[in-house]
């Protein structure tokens, strides 16, 4: 490769010519190394939020519009990551503005943008100041309040949290009463445990586990809620202390591997705990049994059109696609399609970020919910002549895609079941 | 002391409340086991009227003065405690309302009497009151005495039968001067709700939600149950607080008082306050998650469900 | 503007609540506390109120050894004093609260003092009325809106009545509110400032002369039969559905369709 020389006029860079890598790439379509104009107002708003921890790369949105087609609230709504970033640089007070709340923290953006401008980093930095100033959408209060009180976001009772034991019918060892080292840590998170539809889930995973012989035992009521979601709407405060409440109950008993249902407590114990204090292997379910998957006896074909939902704190933001995969093209009779929106191009559903707690403010926004969007999507995908299954691997999605298949009028044309729960129905004897 | 029972007359637009002759009802049964009198205690100004409707008493005491032409606080509490301290009653009863509940607690530090709130039953053992009361958000009931064997008693609305305190009789009539006046709160103006564009209390199905219905969104769905039923929806408190319904579709305590042929309780949970609101509905049907929910003590059926997956369903088998 | 609150915590209702072996109180020892619902409404008020027209709130708290965290928060939502007053092993009932705020209260400046209209385990009634008394203030309750008169000797307030009746009064200060609603939500008291506090915060304690108690004498408490009388539908919601509509026909309550 010939080096090419480098013409400066008054301080701009310009090329006439641009080759890397062997690839010309000058011409008069690719303006890319032109000087651009970033600002022409006061920056006072875009230094308060790149002087915020977490606010840096604000600083380096160019306006470049790549995030906003793949914004799933943009599809949505009158916001995009643009939009948002655009409203900084021109002044505006982002504290007092509702587009605050409508980001899911999804990532989308992120892995399209040229700058590597980061919401996952400045949306929590500037909540956090919106949060310190006590301006919180009322909804997503009411779930830290719960997260405070209880440990959960729903606000039932912390003593009652492993209760879905009782009806698992499998034996589930609390690993306080087991008195010993355990291969697995099964951390079941606030959904899988409070919510009907999420303790269908775990108690397929009970008993999926049992029948692969594994060494498991859970913290029972030692649980408490991963906080992910509260830390990405703002309140790092309460993901702390939530974070010294699980720390010191992992602390207590020693195991090799720590396996969760939730990508949001994959994200927190995974990419966050470390800086607190407590680091371990962590597998989401899906990635601790697909290479046991040889293992699982199927007795019975599960005859579905199935398509998967990625989740965003699984797939895009921590690069699992194909565990899943692999559990779900293993379970005899399931024919995997994948929808348009697919692996790293996933649709959100809306509940990350806070938006778990947000859906009644955010409805002023939107023509209708992530989650009713992306149903659509399943059903025209594997609903359209049939009963088709949409699998996803979050608890946080069946009562938002169930919700959401009734709203759109699609009963009948699609069920929601978690990879477990097809796993285990595969597993039982034909009836 | 006296084994007299006196009731606290609460009184608006004219009219004695319901609550007061419940209590007056029950006044008399008490006062004729202890062997004195019930005392109804009224304060007021022109309200010979409202003496005529207190025919349960065995005595009405009147403290009738301009000065008390409206309900306040300091202006009944300055006229009525030098009465309850001096005459020394068994019992005093007054509704658990506010008014009730201020002039209770103001009886109480004047006269130095016990008080026991939120009752739902008060009986005589052996001479003595024995008071039944109903605490966190009636999920607990508590039975207690009082030490000195007399005391005050706020009463929940419902708890005893109001055709019982309508009896007629001639009661005597005492008419007392007011022993002080202290006008530090006044009376400026009664605001009425705005006619809304349904009177819950002359319908007879009731489609009535709560805390249970999640979001304002949700409301059309219950519209729609109502409609299907020739009914219309009513609230619970936290609804109408919330601006979802307004104002007059609130059911209980501080909203209307219902008794439809048919009262669906839709997510709410049955709080003492709502309660009293419904209880005398014909049939009262009550959908809740929480199995524990106080509504199912009063509800002729129940069903533990999300009201968000039965609502639509019996929606769509009404309207078809 | 001297605003004082009176707060204090309750058994957190999310909880299964159990009695003790004694027959006579619930069981503790398990029980979350949470801050008494109405009291929230009170501090949102004497902050609104506050920030209008300028003064100080100084929030009270019985001090039952576990009170920093409902202090803090109190604090952390914006109240510029924290008191904790004497000191009781058991939780009091209103009228020693009365009596206890009531000293306590006197030695502050105070032009209002706002507390929650009730309490769930007011069981020998509302500190708001007990403590008026005691003090000879006046006081109107189930207040549901305050405003404050140019001069700051009198404040209008609404006092609600059933069926949505309202009515507004006019009440000399220095006075007792007790409050059902606030004008706005109880703004959020973020953990992190909360936690801060709890290490950070100097609080002011005052010393109360604990006496005489209710006169009230606790027989028995118990959980009453819930759902002793609904007949329980069990199975989906559709079945519930179908249930339901029968019943409803059978009674012949569907009245004809659209109104």
């Amino acid at each position: 490769m010939r080096e090419l020389p480098v013409i400066k006029t008054e301080g701009v860079l310009e090329l006439d010519q641009a080759v890397i890598d062997g690839v010309d790439i000058s011409g008069h379509w690719n303006r890319m190394f032109g000087q651009r104009s970033i600002t022409e107002y006061p920056t006072d708003a875009l230094d308060w939020v790149s002087g915020l921890a977490g606010g840096e790369s604000l600083r380096n949105c160019y306006q470049c519009g790549k995030c906003v087609p793949v914004c799933p609230v943009q599809h949505v709504g009158d916001y995009g990551p643009r939009k948002l970033n655009a409203k900084v640089l021109r002044g505006n007070n982002l504290l007092e503005d509702p587009d605050l709340w409508l980001c899911t923290t999804c990532g989308n953006c992120y892995r399209v943008c040229p700058k590597e401008v980061n919401p996952l980093e400045f949306m929590p930095a500037i909540r956090e100041q919106a949060v310190l100033e006590g301006n919180v959408p009322a909804e997503l209060a009411t779930a830290f309040e719960n997260l405070q009180r209880q440990g959960n976001p729903l606000g039932e009772s912390a003593r009652k949290r492993a209760d879905w034991i009782a009806d698992a019918g499998v034996p589930i060892p609390l690993i306080a009463e087991l008195g010993r080292p355990v291969d697995v840590l099964w951390y079941v998170s606030d959904y899988t445990s409070y919510h009907p539809r999420g303790k269908d889930a775990a108690r397929a995973m009970a008993r999926v586990l049992t029948a692969l012989g594994v060494d498991f035992a859970v913290l029972g009521n030692e649980e408490r809620s991963d906080g992910d979601s509260a830390r990405l709407a703002g309140e790092s405060g309460l993901f702390e202390l939530l974070a010294e409440q699980n720390i010191k109950a992992f602390r207590k008993y020693r195991f090799e591997r720590l396996v969760v249902m939730d990508p949001h407590a994959y994200n927190a114990f995974r990419n966050h705990y470390p800086r607190l204090g407590w680091e371990g292997e962590v597998l989401h379910y899906t990635q601790f049994l697909a290479p046991l998957v040889d293992q699982i006896e199927f007795r019975s074909p599960v005859e579905v059109d199935v398509t998967y939902h990625d989740p965003c704190y699984l797939g895009r933001n921590n690069g699992e696609f194909d565990a899943p995969r692999r559990l779900l093209e293993a379970i005899p009779g399931v024919r995997l399609v994948e929808m348009p929106h697919t692996r790293a191009n996933g649709y959100c559903c809306g509940g990350g970020g806070g938006g778990m707690w947000l859906d009644g403010f955010v409805a002023d926004y939107v023509s209708e919910r992530l989650s009713e969007r992306r149903v659509r999507e399943a059903v025209a995908t594997v609903g359209f002549d049939g009963t088709g299954v949409l699998s996803v691997a979050c608890p946080y999605e069946p009562s938002r895609f169930e919700d959401a298949v009734k709203s759109t009028g699609n009963d009948g044309k699609l069920v929601v079941r978690d990879i477990i729960e097809l796993i285990d129905q595969a597993m039982q004897q034909p009836s | 002391m006296s084994a007299d029972v006196f009731v606290l007359v609460e009184h608006r637009d004219g009219a004695v409340v319901e609550g007061t002759f419940e209590l007056l009802g029950r006044a008399r049964e008490l006062a004729a086991a202890a062997g004195g009198e019930a005392v109804a205690l009224l304060a007021g100004s022109g309200v010979d009227g409202l003496v005529g409707q207190l025919g349960a008493a065995g005595r009405v005491v009147v403290v009738d003065d301009p000065s008390l032409a409206e309900f306040t606080p300091t202006g009944w509490l300055a006229a009525l405690a030098p009465i309850v301290r001096d005459r020394a009653p068994l019992l005093v009863l007054a509704t658990n309302s506010g008014v009730g509940m201020d002039v209770a607690a103001g009886l109480s530090i004047a006269a130095g009497l016990p008080l026991a709130a939120y009752a739902t039953a008060v009986e005589l053992d052996d001479g003595s009151p024995l008071v039944t009361c109903q605490l966190y958000a009636g999920k607990v009931d508590v039975r207690v005495r009082f030490a000195g064997g007399r005391g005050i008693v706020t009463v929940v609305a419902g708890a005893y039968p109001v055709d019982a305190g309508r009896a007629s009789g001639s009661p005597t009539i005492e008419r007392l001067a007011p022993a002080a006046t202290d006008n530090r709160v006044r009376f400026r103006r009664l605001i009425r709700p705005e006619a809304g564009d349904v009177d819950i209390t002359r319908e007879s199905v009731l489609v009535s939600v709560g805390r249970g219905i999640g979001e304002a969104d949700n409301i059309a769905l219950v519209e729609e149950l109502a409609a299907a039923l020739g009914g219309a929806v009513s609230s619970s408190r936290p609804v109408a607080d919330s601006g979802w319904l307004p104002r007059t579709r609130q059911v209980g305590k501080s909203g209307l008082r219902v008794k439809p042929k048919l009262y669906l309780a839709l997510g709410i949970s049955g709080a003492p306050e709502h309660l009293e609101g419904m209880r005398d509905a014909g049939l009262i049907i009550a959908v809740n998650t929480d199995p524990r929910a106080p509504i199912f003590g009063v509800a002729h059926y129940g069903a533990v469900a999300d009201l968000l997956d039965v609502v639509p369903a019996l929606t769509k088998r009404l309207a078809g | 503007m001297d605003l004082v609150v009176l707060c204090k915590q309750v058994p957190d209702l999310a909880e299964e609540l159990e009695i003790d072996s004694a027959g006579t109180d619930l069981d503790r020892e398990w029980l979350n506390e949470v801050a008494s619902e109405w009291d929230e409404y009170a501090l949102e008020e004497a902050l609104r109120l506050r920030d209008a027209v300028g003064g100080t709130v100084t929030c009270l708290a019985l001090d039952t050894g576990s009170v920093d965290e409902l202090l803090a928060t109190c604090l952390a939502r914006g109240a510029d004093r924290a008191v904790k007053v004497g000191s009781f092993d058991e939780r009091p009932d209103s009228h020693t609260a009365a009596r206890a705020f009531a000293t306590a209260v006197a030695g502050l400046a105070h032009d209002l003092v706002l507390t929650g209209v009730q309490a769930i385990d007011d069981l020998d009634g509302q500190v708001g009325p007990l403590l008026a008394a005691t003090m000879g203030l006046p006081h109107v309750s189930v207040v549901t809106h305050i405003a404050l008169s140019a001069d700051g000797s009198t404040a209008t307030v609404n006092q609600e009545y059933s069926g949505g009746v309202v009515a507004e009064f006019e009440v000399d200060l220095p006075a007792v509110l007790g409050v059902q609603t606030s004008q706005e939500a109880p703004r959020y008291a973020p953990v992190s400032r909360v936690r801060q506090l709890m290490k950070t915060a100097e609080m002011d304690a005052v010393d109360v002369a604990v006496d005489g108690g209710s006169g009230l004498v606790v027989e028995a408490m118990s959980i009453p039969e819930v759902g002793g009388r609904a007949e329980m539908i069990e199975g989906s919601p559709d079945a519930i559905a179908e249930r339901l509509a029968s019943l409803i026909r059978e009674r012949g309550l569907v009245a004809g369709g659209v109104r």
